[in-house]
């Protein structure tokens, strides 16, 4: 047998993924992760008189610390599994990647295990994203001059 | 590759299972339970792994009432990077170890090759062992374990236990009574999440070669068993022994990943997995079933996905192996 034919009876056999469900279920818990946010946001700029700009800043602490002490519980893979990628698509995914790689990598010691090990899953978001950023900002400099 | 043997047979074996294993519909089959968590009072995922095996051997030497001294031979593998589990689980044993890996089929593959010395006479005696854990599988060939993605349905999940069996010259109730070795079969697929697809064309050529070469029809077995292809694999390599090989056996047949666990209400997705799921379900289950004569003649057909994650990532295709070993109870 072919492998295309193969194929076509793995295809017949392979249960289909609700990818709208899961977008919607994303679309809708991600987006009450924004409000929340912005909730705290306005929170920080009322109690501790900080401008937008810091105010946002503490936010993004502030959801880290949380990100990574729920997955320090073992809660933060179960809430994944229920609000699928409206918590790893924020910052709290960053966080949430580099905590999880940590703990695993603990018992290797601090140098070859934690410090080669954390940013295994965050790395190529930060290689990419500093890429990113430079072409963009090349791109902003030419179009709008800066 | 089918060989007969005369005088194989198992004398008894020990099962130790996880607590997911406890809570699937074949936990009071397995002879011990570590349901407190998945440490079993050892700092990392590894060193439980490697408890696993040294204690589920302990347990079969005080079951059958030998000591290491009587062993001649252990064979053992796990999913471990250079075999860590079985390798430093034997370092606790004055016993001659041969390790081997085929991912979910090494069951499969020690019986065989342990079947073999015995046959020919080399040794009266050997173990045929195998371990693995969910988390270290987890760390090893996915992410961290704490990490959490959303996963296909046609995901599996590695099951934690040990399981051993000791293969003897001596007579027994049930006999090794002939095998077939697979070969190395990749039909295309890559999807590491879908492991069922991987293996099915390898149990099947397995399943048909063996079949064939002693012109035997499936009807012959009580239960033709493969593990692991999971709930999706299952009916995929059923479509597919009828399109390549026009043969039926679906009257017969079930999947160890689908038995060890309750599908619709445990969180494994498709089925069960690892080298252990396949071992748990034939050493613990299926050999009591055949004591108590519910079944009597029955072939296992453990299928691997022998893939490395460095060969996916640089986008080869999986391959995968399915051996076949045919259990006969002795009247």
């Amino acid at each position: 047998m072919q492998k295309q034919e193969y194929k076509k009876i793995v295809d017949n056999n392979t249960p289909k993924e609700n990818y709208l469900k899961n977008a919607i279920i994303t679309f809708i818990a991600g987006g009450i992760l924004g409000a929340l946010s912005e909730l705290l946001l306005r929170g920080y700029m009322l109690w501790l008189d900080l401008p937008r700009k810091e105010s946002g800043v503490l936010v993004i602490l502030t959801l880290i610390i949380i990100a990574s002490i729920l997955t320090g519980f073992g809660i933060f893979d179960v809430l994944v599994t229920k609000l699928k990628s409206a918590l790893i698509i924020p910052i709290t995914g960053f966080a949430h990647s580099m905590t999880s790689a940590a703990l695993e990598y603990k018992h290797e010691g601090l140098v070859l295990g934690i410090g080669a090990n954390i940013f295994k899953l965050a790395g190529t978001v930060i290689l990419y994203g500093v890429v990113s950023v430079y072409f963009f900002g090349l791109i902003r400099l030419l179009v709008m001059g800066g | 590759m089918t060989y007969k043997y005369d005088n194989v047979y198992i004398k008894d074996t020990y099962t130790i299972c996880g607590m997911y294993e406890k809570d699937g519909p074949l936990g009071k089959y397995f002879d011990r339970k570590y349901d407190n968590d998945l440490y079993y009072k050892q700092k990392s995922w590894e060193k439980a792994e490697i408890k696993l095996l040294k204690d589920n051997l302990k347990f079969l030497l005080k079951k059958v009432n030998l000591t290491e001294d009587d062993i001649n031979l252990v064979i053992s593998g796990d999913l471990e990077n250079q075999l860590a589990a079985s390798d430093y689980a034997l370092r606790e044993y004055n016993i001659p170890f041969l390790g081997i890996f085929n991912a979910c089929a090494t069951s499969a593959e020690g019986l065989i090759i342990g079947s073999t010395f015995i046959d020919s006479k080399k040794v009266d005696n050997c173990i045929v062992a195998t371990v693995s854990h969910n988390m270290s599988a987890e760390k090893q060939f996915r992410n961290p374990t704490e990490y959490g993605t959303p996963k296909p349905k046609t995901a599996t999940f590695t099951a934690t236990g040990a399981a051993s069996a000791l293969l003897t010259s001596e007579k027994s109730d049930i006999k090794i009574e002939s095998s077939t070795i697979g070969r190395v079969i990749d039909m295309g697929i890559s999807d590491v999440n879908h492991m069922g697809a991987v293996m099915a064309p390898a149990a099947a050529d397995t399943i048909y070669r063996h079949l064939n070469s002693l012109g035997r029809d499936p009807s012959y077995y009580d239960l033709i068993l493969t593990g692991d292809l999971g709930i999706y694999g299952k009916n995929i390599l059923l479509e597919y022994l009828k399109k390549q090989y026009k043969l039926d056996i679906s009257k017969n047949y079930n999947d160890c990943g689908v038995m060890l666990y309750d599908l619709d209400k445990q969180p494994v997705l498709a089925g069960g997995s690892g080298p252990v799921c396949s071992a748990l379900v034939n050493f613990g289950y299926i050999l009591k079933q055949m004591k108590n004569k519910n079944l009597k003649r029955v072939l296992i057909v453990p299928t691997g996905a022998i893939f490395s994650p460095t060969m996916t990532f640089q986008k080869e295709t999986i391959p995968a192996i399915a051996h076949a070993v045919s259990l006969e109870v002795v009247s």
